[in-house]
């Protein structure tokens, strides 16, 4: 006889969470940053979004295809990794690096490398990177209409002068889109935190680090402040270190990984060639994970000590 | 106690919570299966044609580690056929015709408790079995040098979604429980008496308090609600501080767990001498039309218990005995309610259906929400790759497949089935290996 009765292994619940609602909250929690993008920078900013945003699904909706993968673009892992790149771009870039930055993040760094779940680094920081040194273009930063400065902040900093901090705050003055307004990337990150989709050890110990560190070298905190408000440290630490792939699971791990790529940041930032080094600092860090994941095991309950 | 273990919040959905449990009509028939305990089948006693009573034994138990059938209806035995049991056993289960009068068997009578020997002894012969689920035989946790028994836990916790029969125990039958752990603490000598309590259940803990005011051996333990407090490892640490090494039973670490309604059960065993033969159980989940708490004679029908509880609301696509996290689904309404039935639940088909299972996007969630501290992601790869050593690692002998990695996984991966699978592999694994360390 045949059973109309499903048969399964237990447990037969499950949450509400899926990838797809994970993905949407993630995008949701960027949209400060974004609306704070498109305000200082106008136009051409929405441009940008778009652009990256379109080439990513694009790109690996015919990568699908082609191999005769399942399709995933509905998941909007792609979406997340071309907005995350696009904040992290200049305006003013031209749209066609933007495309190129987009695919090489999509189709190189996580589809050729089994798709969601399989990169070993954080797609969107590394098509940054490739593009920074691929189009050297990329230092050139934009800047907001009314902004009183011609250089970002971290080469003001770096030159000894101390932008202001509320105006730091809030994002107006030069960088990348979404990387200006600290305000709003809070915002997004506490909504993230609500939310459950990240915990609270790896921005705290990333941005603590940084300030602690800073400090110290720097002795004052007023600079220190602008120095932890400046550049892509807290779309870094709130955003893209914190992908589930590419970062730890547990949180002895998450803080390892924090004060990892907090110290290095700021070796890059003080003494390297770069102003800003939270790119490589995460990238760096994402390439160790898997050493920090081996040596931060939770307990296992009754097991052998080991 | 040093923390709390993980675990993760789970929709309670307890419907029927606090409402009187009704008995049901006496069924035509009941099908009394030999395997529905942990250990080895029962034996059967009576042969085709033979008149029962309620009460008179059926299946004697066979080995150690067995436990005793009895017939929970009056009338005459119709057939002894071979049975697919729900964990892919055949067994033979014994069917009775009910006469329709319930007539109580004569012989029964309380029985004379003066020491251990006899206590254990007389919770052998109620077939009193582990009724929060896994139905391993009580009278064996008993069976120990009260020395080594430093604490007996009694596990009111019911930590799964919709069920409710605990909490009704606890409420309802106080009395039945005093009365078991009296005797517990004359006979074995024990001194400290445990009830868990998950800390949504206000009756239960109120009724239970007074049960602890009037016994000085009795605290009460509220336990935080979130899932899986029942799990014995669990309970035992969140009770005590202790940790039950891998491997290891509650007893190594001075500890005996017993079910709230097993206790219940011996109570009333020890004052009627009426072996188990029915189970209030909970009936629910979204198939079915009117939830309720029912006292069922132990063999009876699903589909009778459902009908019941007014039947279905649409064809069921799920039907469960136990809970939502840990039971175990049905091929078929025909399967009878056992003795450590404690639920069972119907789902409609938009809930029988899982989400579709994607790709690990690495979240750690399962990692993070499990109890036990094991590492899901790690098993299955330790799995796939049938590394043994690696599972073991992983913590495949950990795992008590409470569920809480699969419920929480957002990409809807089957972890408890890999857990299990590898668990298997694991044990084939250290059997191969044994074998070669032999023939040396
Ligand atoms: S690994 Fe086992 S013990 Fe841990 S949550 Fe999953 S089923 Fe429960
Ligand atoms: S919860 Fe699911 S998706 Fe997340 S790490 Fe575990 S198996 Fe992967």
């Amino acid at each position: 006889m045949e059973s109309k009765l499903h048969i399964s292994v237990s447990p037969h619940i499950r949450s509400k969470r899926n990838t797809r609602n994970i993905m949407l909250d993630v995008i949701l929690s960027l949209l400060p940053a974004t609306a704070a993008g498109i305000v200082l920078f106008g136009g051409s900013a929405v441009a940008v979004v778009v652009t990256c945003i379109a080439a990513a699904v694009l790109s690996e909706g015919f990568f699908n295809l082609i191999i005769k993968k399942e399709q995933t673009v509905n998941d909007l892992s792609a979406v997340v990794t071309g907005l995350l790149l696009a904040l992290n771009l200049p305006a003013n870039i031209p749209l066609w690096q933007a495309v190129i930055g987009s695919v090489f993040a999509i189709v190189i760094v996580k589809c050729f490398f089994g798709g969601i779940g399989c990169n070993v680094v954080n797609p969107a920081i590394t098509g940054r990177v490739f593009m920074l040194i691929a189009f050297g273009s990329m230092a050139q930063a934009a800047f907001p209409v009314d902004s009183a400065s011609a250089a970002t902040p971290l080469v003001e900093l770096s030159q000894g002068n101390v932008p202001d901090l509320l105006e730091l705050f809030l994002g107006k003055n030069g960088g990348a889109i979404g990387e200006t307004s600290v305000l709003a990337l809070l915002i997004g990150g506490i909504y993230l935190l609500a939310r459950g989709v990240i915990s609270w050890h790896l921005p705290v110990a990333y941005i603590g680090t940084v300030f602690l560190f800073t400090l110290a070298v720097q002795g004052d905190l007023t600079v220190t402040l602008a120095y932890i408000f400046s550049g892509g440290l807290f779309i870094g630490a709130i955003f893209m270190a914190t992908d589930y792939v590419t970062s730890p699971s547990t949180p002895a791990g998450k803080l390892i990984f924090g004060i990892g790529a907090g110290v290095i940041t700021v070796l890059i930032r003080l003494w390297g060639n770069y102003p800003e080094g939270v790119s490589f600092a995460i990238l760096l860090m994402n390439i160790l994970n898997p050493f920090i994941e081996k040596w931060t095991p939770r307990k296992l309950f009754g097991g052998k000590k080991a | 106690m040093a923390f709390s273990l993980h675990g993760v919040h789970l929709p309670h959905r307890k419907n029927t919570a606090d409402t009187a449990a009704v008995a049901m009509e006496t069924p035509k028939t009941v099908t009394l299966p030999m395997g529905m305990h942990i250990g080895a089948p029962a034996v059967p006693v009576v042969k085709v044609g033979d008149h029962v009573d309620v009460g008179t034994l059926v299946a004697e138990q066979n080995g150690a580690i067995s436990s005793p059938v009895y017939a929970s209806v009056s009338g005459t035995v119709k057939a002894i056929v071979e049975q697919l049991q729900v964990n892919g056993r055949k067994l033979p289960a014994v069917v009775i015709e009910s006469d329709g009068a319930n007539t109580p068997d004569p012989a029964i009578a309380p029985p004379t408790v003066t020491n251990q020997e006899e206590l254990v002894e007389a919770i052998r012969k109620s077939g009193i079995v582990g009724l929060g689920g896994a139905g391993f035989p009580t009278y064996v946790k008993f069976k120990v040098d009260p020395a080594k028994v430093e604490a007996l836990i009694i596990n009111g916790a019911e930590c799964e979604p919709y069920i409710t029969s605990d909490s009704l125990t606890m409420t309802q039958r106080a009395d039945e429980m005093a009365d078991a752990l009296r005797a517990l603490e004359t006979h074995l000598g024990i001194k400290k008496v445990i009830i868990g309590i998950e800390n949504n259940k206000k009756s239960a803990i109120a009724k239970m308090k007074e049960l602890a005011n009037a016994d000085p051996c009795v605290q009460v333990v509220t336990l935080p609600a979130v899932y899986p407090q029942g799990g014995e490892k669990v309970l035992v640490y969140h009770t005590t501080g202790k940790v039950i090494p891998a491997g290891k039973l509650p007893l190594d670490v001075g500890c005996i767990v017993v079910n709230c309604t097993t206790l219940a059960c011996i109570g009333q065993y020890l004052k009627t001498g009426m072996p188990l033969v029915d189970k209030c159980i909970t009936v629910d989940g979204s198939a079915v039309k009117e939830p309720k708490n029912v006292i069922v004679p132990i063999g009876t029908a699903m589909e009778e218990v459902f009908a019941f509880c007014g039947g279905f609301k649409e064809e069921p696509g799920k039907v469960l005995y136990g809970g939502p996290m840990m039971g175990v689904a049905v091929a078929d309404l025909s399967a009878p309610v056992l003795k450590n039935t404690n639920a069972i639940l119907a789902f409609d088909q938009k809930d029988a259906v899982a989400g579709k299972e994607t790709a690990c996007i690495r979240c750690g969630a399962c990692y993070n929400h499990c109890p036990f501290g094991i590492n899901p992601v790690a098993l299955e790869k330790a799995y796939r790759e049938g590394d043994a050593e690696a599972m073991e690692k992983a913590g495949a002998d950990v795992c008590m497949e409470c569920g809480c990695c699969a419920f929480i996984c957002p990409a809807n991966r089957p972890l408890v089935q890999n857990n299990k699978l590898a668990k298997v592999a694991l044990r084939d694994a250290r059997a191969a290996a044994k074998e070669k360390e032999d023939q040396k």
